[in-house]
C-alpha cells in the first residue's frame, strides 16, 4: 500500500514538473511574440552609474526628471540600475535592443561606455549628464554639464553668514572636475561672505574617495564637526552619512544634488541643487521635437534653473535670505562669476582683495 | 532463550537491528543472571558493541524486547539506562582532562543545595564510601591528565557506580591496559560481583574471558552462535565458535639463524612537540631474517621513535643506520629509498587515502618511478596491471575493486592492499606498527603469516605493537620500551610474560 | 522501470539538475510572495538568454572569467585548500595588466603575450605568497587570502587614483593601448566596410558589433581541459590529490606535501590571474575602475566550483549557467522591474541545494536496499 502511494506521488511530482516546464514554454512563446510590438511612443531610457535610483541624490533627481518628462509628454521612460562597470555596455545596449529614441547616461563614469555605445548604434541618440566630450563629441551624442559652482557659491555664502565658529567644512566624493566645481564654488562663496562680514572664515576640505561609502563620510564629518558647525557635501550617496552626522551632533549640513532637507529637517541648512531632472526634461523635449542636438554640449546654471537652492529654507533667517537673493541675481547678471577650478578660484580671491 | 524471570539482571530477547540495508543484529537473545560476570565475545564488526549500545540506550533496536529484573524496560537514551541502573565504561574514556577525579565523577549528576550551589562534601562522602567498599585506590584530588590509563578506567567505573549502576558494561576494557593493570581490573570486577553487581564485558580476547568471566555469549556476523559456561570451553573451542572455522591461534614458525645487522639505532634522543625528551638515548640492532618486537604501552616514545625514523621528526642526538648509511634527519623519500617500508598503525590516517581508488592507493610510493609515470604523466595501464597483481597475490575482495574507492573495502582488505604495496617495494626492513589493529581473526592470521614469510626470505621486520600477545607470538627478539628507553631485551625462548609485563609498567627487571 | 528512474536520480548530473530546479522553485515562490508573476519572470529570463544571438554570445563572454576563477578554486580544492583569494588574484592581475597595457605599446604579437604573461604571473605571485605562508608557517590560507583580497582592492584603487594612470573625469585609469586588446574584428567592425557588411548580415551584426567579441572563452575551455589533465593524468596532479585528501598518508608515501601546497596555490593564482587579465583585454572599455566593493569574479568562482562539484569540466557548464543567471537577472530588472536580488537568491539557493542534494544518493540507496530487503523476505 505504502509503495503504491509513494509511486503515485513520485509520478505526480514528475508530472507537475513537466507540466510547469510546458506551461513556461508556452508563456515564453507568447511573451516573445508580444515583446516586439513597438507602440510608436517616444522612448527614452536612463542608466545609472553605480548608485540606484533611490540614492536620494543625483540618480534620484534624474529619474524624477524622467518621470516628469513622461508625465508632460506621454513618452515612455525606463531605467536600468547597474553596479558593475564591466556590465555598463551590456545594459546600455538593452535600450538599443528596445529601439529607444534617446538614451541617457547619468554621471561622468558612463562617458566611455556612452561613447562606445554611440559607435555601435549610430542610429540612436545618446546623452550624458555631467560630462562633455568637447571638440570630439560624436554626431549622435549630446553632453550636458552643470555650472554647479554657482549653486555651490550660494551655499558657501549662506554657510559664511551662518557659521558661529568661523570654521566650515567641505566633504567631497572623489576628486575630479565635477567635484572641483562644488569645492571651489563653495570656497569662493564662503570667502565672498566673509569679506562682506569682515571676518576670517576657514574652510576644511576632505575627500571620502567614494560616492557610496556613507559610513566613511559620517566618520569624516563627525571628526570635522569638532571644529566647524556647517559642512557642505558633494559626496553623492555618501552624503547621507554627513547629514546623519549633523543630526547626531546637532550641527548643520548642506545637501547636494537634491533638496535633502527631508533627511533631517532641523539639521539640513539648505541644499545645492543640481537639477539634472530639469536638464533631462529640456534636452529630451528638444530631441522629441526633432531638434538635432548631436555633437553639441550644453552648460546649464542658475539662469536656466538647473542649479540653485530650494525655494523653502526654514533654517535660514529672512534677512539672510534677502542677501542670498541679491547674490543670486548678481550671478544671473554675470556680475559675480563663481569659479569652478582651482586657477579661477585663485584669481577670484585676488579680485576680492 | 530463557523465560522472563526476576533472577536475571538483563534479558534481551529477539533483538534485531538494521544499519541501512545491513542487518547487524539478527534475532539475538542474551540472558544474564544477577551477580555474574558475563562476556560477550565476537570478532570486530560482529555486532557485540552494537548490542551493548542498544542496552545502554544509544541505539534503539528495530525488533526485540529488553527486560531488567523480569520487568520490560524501555531504554530510549543513555539517561534512561543510567536511571534504570545500567552503567557503561566506553573504550575511549569520557573524562574532562583538566578536572579532578572527584569533579569528573560528580559531573552531570551534581548534588546541589536549595540554591543550586554545589555540595561537594556530600558527594565526596558518597564516593569515598564506594571506594572503601570495593577497595579501589584512587586519589580524588588528582587531575585526570596526571593519571595512568588504568586509573582513568577506575574513575570511569566509579562514575558508573556513583550513579547507582547495578549492571556495568565494560567495552574492551583491557585493550589499553598493561598486564598488571588487567589483573587489578579483574580484582575490582570480582569485588563488585561479590556485592551482587552484574558485569558485562565485551571483548575478543579469549585468555581474558577464561580468566574472568563465568558465562559467555558468542556472536558472529550479527547472529547468536552460542551461550556457554566458560569453564566448559577451551580457548581453542571459543575461538572456533567466534570465527566459525578451524584456526591456528599460534603461528607456525621455524627456527632460523638471523643474518648480519642491517638496521641500527645508536643513542637516539628525540623530543616531542612539547619539547620533552620522549626518546632517550635509545639503541637497538635488527638483523636480517629476524622479527624484532618492540613491546610497550602507548605513549612511551613509540610514536616519536617512528616519526624520527620516518624523517618527520628531528633527532637531537644519535644515529639511525640502514644498510650502513646514516638516515637520521633526512627526508621521508630518502628513508623509503634506503629500502625501509612501513605499515602504519592507523591505516586510515597514515596508510592510505580513503577517497582515492584502490589502484591509486596501490601506486602511492611507486607513482614517481617508471613505468608508472613517464615524463610527468601517469601510465594508468601499468598502474592497473600492478594493482591487479596485488589483488590476486593477496586475495583482496572483491576482486574487481581496483577502480572503487578504497573506503569501500573492509578493514582487512585495506590492510592487505597496504601490506601488498609495501612488500612490493621489496624492502630490506619492514616496520609494522600494530599491523593487525581492528582486523578480524582470519585477517590477523593472514597478516602474521605474511610477516613470518618475509622473515623467512631473509628480510628484517620491526614489529611495534601494544598487544603483548602478538609480540610474544611472532618475534624472534623482544625489546620493551618504557619512558623512551629500552628497558629489557629477550630472545623469544627466554621471554616470560610476567617479566615483560612488569617492565612495560615501569618495574625493574630484578624486582 | 521505476527502479531505473530512481537509479538515474543517483547520478551526479541529475543531483545538480535537481538542485538547480529546486533553486528555481524557491525563486518562483519568492516572486509569487513579492507579487510578481513567476511564469512571466521565468519567461523573461529564458528570453534574456536564448532569444537572440547577441545574448548567447554575451553570456558566453561573461562566463569566461568565472569559469577560470572556478577552475582556480577547483584546483586548490583538489589539494585540500580553499582559495578564497581568487578575487584578490584576479584584481592584482588586472592592475599589472593595466599598467603594462597603458605604458607599453608594442606590436600586438608582443604586447598581448606580454600582458597575458604579466597578469598570470601577478596572480600566481599572489597565490604563491598565500601558499608559501601556509606551507612554511602553517598560516591558514583562508585568512591570508581574505587579507590579500583587501590589499589587492586598495592597491587597485591606489593605481586607479594615481596621477600617472587616472583619467580625469572618470572613475578609472586610461584605457590600455589598442595593441593589448584581445578583441576580434574591433577596428573592422567600426570601419565603413565592416558596417556595410554587418548591416547586410543581421546575425553577425548581433554577434560581432553588439558584443565585445573575443575568443577568450576558448582559452577558458582549454584551461578546463588542461586542469583536468593536470589533476587526473599527471604525476603532479596525483600528488595534489593525495596531499589534499590525506596529507599525512601522502607525506608517509614520500610526497612533499608542503611543496605541493605552494605549487597548487601558484597554479591556482595563475588561473585567477588569467581570468583577470582576459577580462581586461577582452573588454571594449579596458580600464581599471576604482572599486568600492569587490566585483565578485573570484567569489562567483567559488560558487561555480561548488555547483560544478569541483569537476574542472563541470566548471565550464556551471560558469555558463551562472553567467546566464546574472545576465538574465539584469534583464529581469529592466523588463518587469523585479529586483535583481531575486537572481542572487536563486544562485544562493542553488548552491545551497547542490550541497543538500548530495543526500539524494543516500536516500536512493536506502530506498533500493529497503526494496531488496523486502524482496528477500
Amino acid at each position: 500500500m505504502k509503495t503504491i502511494i509513494s509511486k503515485i506521488s513520485f509520478f505526480l511530482v514528475l508530472g507537475l514538473c513537466l507540466g510547469l516546464l510546458v506551461y513556461m514554454g508556452i508563456k515564453t512563446f507568447n511573451y516573445a511574440s508580444a515583446e516586439l510590438e513597438d507602440d510608436g511612443r517616444f522612448f527614452t531610457g536612463m542608466i545609472t552609474d553605480g548608485g540606484g535610483v533611490n540614492d536620494q541624490s543625483f540618480q534620484e533627481s534624474a529619474w524624477k526628471g524622467m518621470k516628469e518628462f513622461s508625465a508632460n509628454t506621454g513618452a515612455k521612460v525606463k531605467y536600468i540600475e547597474c553596479s558593475q562597470a564591466s556590465d555598463f555596455f551590456i545594459n546600455i545596449d538593452k535600450f538599443a535592443d528596445a529601439k529607444a529614441d534617446l538614451v541617457w547616461g547619468i554621471g561622468y563614469k558612463l562617458a566611455d561606455v556612452i561613447e562606445h555605445a554611440a559607435k555601435v548604434n549610430p542610429e540612436i541618440n545618446y546623452a550624458i549628464a555631467d560630462y562633455s566630450f568637447g571638440e570630439n563629441t560624436l554626431d549622435n551624442v549630446t553632453g550636458v554639464v552643470f555650472r554647479s559652482e554657482e549653486s555651490s557659491f550660494l551655499v558657501g555664502y549662506i554657510a559664511a553668514l551662518t557659521t558661529k565658529t568661523n570654521v566650515v567644512g567641505f566633504v567631497g566624493g572623489i576628486k575630479g572636475m565635477v567635484i572641483d566645481q562644488f569645492e571651489y564654488g563653495y570656497r569662493a562663496g564662503v570667502a565672498y561672505g566673509a569679506k562682506q562680514l569682515g571676518k576670517n572664515i576657514t574652510v576644511k576640505v576632505q575627500y571620502a574617495e567614494s560616492f557610496t561609502d556613507a559610513a566613511k563620510c559620517k566618520a569624516i564629518a563627525i571628526k570635522m564637526f569638532d571644529e566647524c558647525d556647517v559642512i557642505f557635501h558633494a559626496a553623492g550617496g555618501g552624503g547621507a552619512g554627513i547629514i546623519e552626522a549633523a543630526k547626531e551632533t546637532g550641527k548643520y549640513a548642506i545637501g547636494a544634488d537634491m533638496d535633502q532637507s527631508r533627511l533631517a529637517p532641523k539639521n539640513v541648512l539648505t541644499s545645492a541643487i543640481k537639477d539634472v531632472g530639469k536638464a533631462i526634461n529640456i534636452v529630451s523635449s528638444k530631441v522629441m521635437n526633432g531638434e538635432n542636438l548631436g555633437g553639441k554640449s550644453f552648460s546649464y546654471g542658475i539662469k536656466e534653473g538647473c542649479v540653485g537652492i530650494p525655494e523653502e529654507n526654514p533654517n535660514i533667517p529672512e534677512d539672510v535670505m534677502k542677501k542670498v537673493e541679491k547674490v543670486k541675481d548678481d550671478i544671473c547678471r554675470e556680475e559675480i562669476l563663481p569659479p569652478g577650478t582651482s586657477e579661477k578660484y585663485e584669481s577670484f580671491i585676488r579680485s576680492l582683495a | 532463550m530463557h523465560d522472563i524471570s526476576r533472577e536475571y539482571a538483563v534479558q534481551m530477547h529477539g533483538i534485531t537491528k538494521y544499519f541501512g540495508p545491513h542487518k547487524v543484529l539478527d534475532n539475538i537473545d542474551l540472558d544474564i543472571k544477577k551477580g555474574k560476570i558475563h562476556a560477550v565475545l565476537g570478532e570486530n564488526g560482529a555486532g557485540k558493541s552494537t548490542l551493548m549500545s542498544i542496552l545502554y540506550g544509544m541505539y534503539s533496536a528495530d525488533y526485540g524486547k529488553i527486560y531488567l529484573s523480569g520487568q520490560e524496560a524501555h531504554i530510549g537514551n543513555p539517561s534512561d539506562a543510567i536511571s534504570q541502573g545500567i552503567g557503561m565504561v566506553h573504550q575511549h574514556f569520557m573524562l574532562v582532562d583538566k578536572f579532578t577525579v572527584l569533579q569528573n565523577i560528580v559531573l552531570g549528576n551534581e548534588t546541589t543545595n536549595f540554591f543550586g550551589v554545589l555540595n561537594m562534601r556530600k558527594a565526596k562522602k558518597k564516593v569515598l564510601d564506594i571506594i572503601e567498599k570495593y577497595g579501589m585506590k584512587v586519589d580524588l584530588k588528582e587531575k585526570i591528565k596526571n593519571l595512568s590509563v588504568g586509573m582513568q578506567q577506575k574513575v570511569e567505573i566509579l562514575k558508573a557506580l556513583y550513579r547507582g549502576s547495578e549492571v556495568l558494561i565494560l567495552d574492551e576494557p583491557t585493550a589499553v591496559l598493561t598486564p598488571m593493570e588487567v589483573d587489578e581490573l579483574f580484582e575490582t570486577m570480582n569485588s563488585l560481583k561479590q556485592d551482587g553487581k552484574t558485569i558485562i564485558i565485551i571483548t575478543h580476547k579469549l585468555k581474558e574471558i577464561k580468566k574472568s568471566a563465568e558465562t559467555c555469549t558468542i556472536i558472529r556476523k550479527g547472529r547468536l552462535i552460542d551461550a556457554v559456561n566458560v569453564d566448559d570451553e577451551t580457548e581453542q573451542s571459543l575461538a572456533e565458535k567466534m570465527v566459525g572455522r578451524q584456526i591456528k591461534l599460534f603461528v607456525d614458525k621455524q627456527d632460523r639463524v638471523p643474518g648480519k645487522t642491517i638496521f641500527e639505532i645508536k643513542n637516539l634522543s628525540v623530543r616531542c612537540e612539547r619539547g620533552i625528551e620522549t626518546v632517550k638515548n635509545l639503541s637497538m640492532k635488527i638483523r636480517s631474517g629476524e622479527i624484532y618486537g618492540l613491546a610497550g604501552i602507548e605513549g612511551n616514545g613509540q610514536t616519536e621513535l617512528l616519526q624520527c625514523i620516518l624523517g618527520r621528526r628531528h633527532a637531537d642526538a644519535g644515529k639511525i643506520i640502514m644498510n650502513g648509511k646514516e638516515i637520521q634527519n633526512t627526508d621521508i623519500k630518502n628513508v623509503l629509498d634506503s629500502k625501509i617500508s612501513f605499515i602504519h598503525a592507523d591505516r586510515h590516517k597514515y596508510g592510505c587515502v580513503l577517497d582515492m581508488t584502490v589502484a591509486d592507493n596501490a601506486i602511492m610510493e611507486k607513482y614517481r618511478e617508471k613505468p608508472f609515470s613517464v615524463n610527468g604523466f601517469l601510465n594508468h595501464e601499468e598502474r592497473d596491471k600492478f594493482t591487479k597483481q596485488i589483488i590476486e597475490t593477496y586475495d583482496i575482495r572483491p576482486t574487481n575493486c581496483s577502480h572503487q574507492k578504497i573506503r569501500n573495502l573492509s578493514g582487512g582488505n585495506q590492510q592487505k592492499l597496504v601490506i601488498g604495496r609495501e612488500i612490493a617495494n621489496n624492502p630490506d626492513l619492514l616496520i609494522a606498527v600494530q599491523p593487525t589493529r581492528g582486523l578480524d581473526v582470519g585477517a590477523i592470521e593472514y597478516v602474521h603469516s605474511t610477516l613470518v614469510n618475509l622473515r623467512d626470505q631473509g628480510k628484517a621486520v620491526l614489529l611495534i605493537s601494544l598487544e603483548l600477545d602478538e609480540i610474544l607470538n611472532l618475534s624472534d627478539k623482544i625489546a620493551v620500551i618504557y619512558g623512551g628507553e629500552i628497558v629489557g631485551e629477550f630472545r623469544q625462548n627466554e621471554s616470560d610474560e610476567q617479566k615483560i609485563g612488569l617492565l612495560m609498567a615501569g618495574g625493574k627487571e630484578n624486582d | 522501470m521505476t527502479k531505473n528512474i530512481i537509479k538515474f536520480l543517483k547520478t551526479n548530473f541529475m543531483c545538480t539538475f535537481i538542485a538547480v530546479f529546486l533553486g528555481f522553485m524557491v525563486a518562483c515562490a519568492i516572486l509569487l510572495i513579492t507579487g510578481y508573476s513567476p511564469s512571466l519572470s521565468m519567461a523573461v529570463m529564458f528570453n534574456a538568454v536564448f532569444s537572440r544571438a547577441k545574448f548567447i554570445v554575451n553570456v558566453i563572454i561573461k562566463s569566461t572569467p568565472i569559469i577560470l576563477t572556478g577552475l582556480s578554486v577547483t584546483l586548490a580544492f583538489k589539494s585540500g585548500l580553499f582559495n578564497m583569494g581568487a578575487e584578490g588574484q584576479f584584481i592584482v592581475s588586472t592592475i599589472v595588466a593595466a599598467i603594462l597595457g597603458i605604458k607599453c605599446n608594442f606590436h600586438p604579437f608582443i604586447q598581448i603575450p606580454m600582458i597575458l604573461c604579466a597578469g598570470v604571473l601577478a596572480g600566481a605571485f599572489m597565490g604563491g605568497i598565500v601558499g608559501w605562508l601556509k606551507a612554511k608557517y602553517g598560516i591558514h590560507e583562508v585568512i591570508t587570502s581574505i587579507m590579500f583580497n583587501w590589499i589587492a582592492l586598495y592597491m587597485c584603487n591606489f593605481v586607479a587614483n594615481s596621477e600617472t594612470f587616472h583619467k580625469p573625469e572618470s572613475d578609472g585609469t586610461f584605457p590600455i593601448n589598442r595593441s593589448g586588446q584581445t578583441l576580434l574584428f574591433y577596428d573592422w567592425k567600426f570601419s565603413q566596410e565592416g558596417r556595410d557588411y554587418l548591416q547586410a548580415h543581421p546575425i553577425l551584426n548581433d554577434i560581432i558589433l553588439k558584443t565585445d567579441f573575443n575568443l577568450n572563452f576558448l582559452i577558458a575551455v582549454a584551461m578546463a581541459i588542461l586542469v583536468w589533465v593536470i589533476i587526473y593524468k599527471t604525476k603532479k596532479g596525483y600528488e595534489f590529490r593525495a596531499s589534499g585528501l590525506n596529507p599525512d598518508a601522502a607525506q608517509n608515501a614520500g610526497i612533499d606535501v608542503t611543496k605541493n601546497i605552494f605549487y597548487t596555490m601558484l597554479i591556482s593564482g595563475a588561473l585567477s590571474g588569467l581570468a583577470g587579465v582576459l577580462s581586461l583585454t577582452g573588454s571594449s572599455t579596458p580600464v581599471l575602475h576604482v572599486l568600492s566593493v569587490f566585483e565578485n569574479y573570484g567569489f562567483n568562482g567559488l560558487s561555480v566550483a561548488l555547483i560544478a562539484g569541483a569537476s574542472p569540466v563541470g566548471c565550464i557548464f556551471a560558469g555558463l549557467m551562472f553567467s546566464a543567471l546574472i545576465y538574465a537577472g539584469q534583464t529581469l530588472q529592466s523588463k518587469i522591474g523585479t529586483p535583481s536580488d531575486i537572481v542572487n537568491i536563486m544562485i544562493g539557493t542553488i548552491v545551497f541545494f547542490v550541497a543538500l542534494v548530495r543526500i539524494i544518493p543516500i536516500w536512493v540507496n536506502r530506498y533500493l536496499q529497503k526494496e531488496e530487503r523486502k524482496n528477500a523476505q
